[in-house]
């Protein structure tokens, strides 16, 4: 049944407005749920660069009983600075992909403090954020670093498009475990920083204290984790140079503008 | 006299809820007319997510419920769909629970909602949706239209998930995450790092509409 033009239109508009009303009210509705969902899992990634996340029986309760965070400026010192919303802004609230956007002088890091167990007191390694580019699309990760500040103790990523199978494999167990125990600094106190090889069957030969197996398949995905790392260990310089010397204190700023 | 008016009453007895013509809506596409390894459609996301079986089976959720749904509503409104914008129309619909869906993950399976990233939005343009809403639901009541979507989408699923079985079986040494051959004791299983890549579900998808074939005797038609 051949229809005339404005029921075509009539009928285009009600069906529009209707599935976008509903639309709006299902994103709406379900947005703390979402947020919630996304923090729990910022958590998560921070606290499985230190520990094998399969054995936290309770990631919440455990994140706040062991990691404390602060943020710091390009200089390496403390930032204390009020959110938008007139709260004190915390390390966990910072939009690591905002940040990278900015000119790499103007960024807030995040730094969080991994406490033993039991003894909020003492500091068992820091963890660093870190954003870049993959193949396809942003990737991002936390670098655990003993404190000597060269020891990788531990590291996670993630990403956002990589190949499945190929680039997605970055966020497997068994590709971070090889980050472990590598350093960061060669023997003249330079960023060396650790980079994925070519390629899946190094000879062990090539593999030392900066150099790790890489991805096969996958060779731009690893150049892009082996970017982003030293583009990063080199933004938290100043602060690893600072923690180096002994816990930092310094308020750079205290912006109550906001 | 008396045999043939009750005969016109049976007659107009209503059909039943799962009459043998209805059965045959649901059952045609699991194997006979099945919509992946038969009709080739919806392809693309068998490659993709079949690496493990637990986003498959989101998936093949996800896949399920915007085909019952966008069928259902298709079919409901199918005598006010006007037929020169249809696909637009068809398309407006399971674009917007496909949304839904992804939402709803967003909000309470996070880590899946990740994994699967593009490919629950990728479903609005899954052939196998689309070509139901068209070939089906356009020119038909509701019930029989879910009944087709619930057939279409359960022969997507068993495909799917059938791969995704072997393809975390031979490729990680897991079933959903458990470590299989270490628990059996065989911890020294030599994983396929070919099942991981998209080549590995070819090559499983391959042997299944070889093996479906050999029995059902189909032969492509040219």
């Amino acid at each position: 049944m051949q229809r005339s033009n404005t029921y075509v239109i009539l009928f285009s508009l009600v069906l529009t407005i209707i599935l976008g009303g509903l639309l709006s009210l299902a994103s709406v509705g379900l947005r703390p749920a979402q947020k919630k969902a996304e923090e729990f899992a910022k958590k998560r990634q921070i606290l499985s660069a230190v520990l094998d996340i399969e054995q936290v029986p309770d990631i919440v309760s455990e994140y706040n009983s062991r990691i404390s965070s602060y943020i710091v400026n390009a200089n390496g010192e403390k930032v204390e600075q009020n959110s938008p919303s007139g709260e004190p802004l915390k390390a966990e609230d910072i939009d690591i992909e905002k940040e990278f956007k900015k000119d790499p002088g103007d960024r807030l890091y995040p730094v969080y403090r991994f406490h033993t167990e039991g003894n909020p007191e003492d500091i068992e390694a820091y963890i660093l954020a870190m954003y870049g580019k993959g193949l396809w699309n942003d990737i991002w990760g936390y670098i655990a670093l003993a404190t000597d500040m060269n020891t990788v103790a531990g590291i996670v990523f993630d990403h956002k498009g990589e190949t499945a199978g190929l680039g997605s494999r970055i966020t497997e167990r068994a590709v971070q475990e090889r980050y472990k125990g590598k350093k960061i600094f060669d023997e003249s106190g330079e960023i060396a920083s650790v980079s994925m090889l070519k390629g899946e069957n190094n000879k062990p030969t090539s593999i030392d204290d900066h150099n790790i197996n890489g991805l096969s398949g996958a060779t731009i995905t690893a150049k892009g984790v082996n970017y982003m790392m030293i583009d990063y260990l080199n933004c938290y310089l100043p602060l690893i140079e600072n923690l180096k010397k002994g816990e930092i204190v310094a308020v750079s700023m205290l912006n109550t503008k906001n | 006299m008396a045999e043939t008016l009750e005969k016109e009453i049976t007659k107009k007895k209503s059909e039943a809820l799962l009459s043998k013509r209805r059965k045959r809506f649901v059952l045609d596409p699991l194997n006979d007319d099945n919509p992946i390894t038969i009709q080739v459609l919806g392809i693309c996301s068998a490659l993709a997510v079949t690496t493990q079986l637990k986003p498959t089976l989101v998936m093949a959720m996800s896949v399920t419920f915007v085909m019952i749904f966008s069928s259902l509503f298709t079919s409901l409104l199918r005598n006010l769909i006007p037929v020169r914008v249809r696909i637009i129309v068809q398309l407006a619909i399971i674009a917007s629970f496909v949304i839904l869906v992804n939402e709803v993950l967003h909000a309470y399976a996070y880590d899946v909602y990740k994994q699967l990233s593009v490919f629950v939005g990728l479903i609005i343009t899954n052939c196998i949706v689309m070509g139901r809403l068209e070939a089906f639901a356009m020119g038909n009541k509701p019930y029989d239209s879910v009944l087709d979507a619930f057939g279409s989408a359960m022969g997507y699923s068993w495909i799917i998930i059938a791969v995704a079985f072997f393809r975390e079986l031979l490729g990680s040494g897991k079933l959903f995450g458990f470590e299989i051959f270490s628990a059996i004791g065989w911890s020294s299983f030599p994983t396929n790092g070919l099942m991981v890549t998209p080549v590995g579900a070819f090559i499983i998808l391959g042997l299944i509409i070889w093996v479906q074939r050999s029995k059902s005797g189909y032969v492509e038609q040219h």
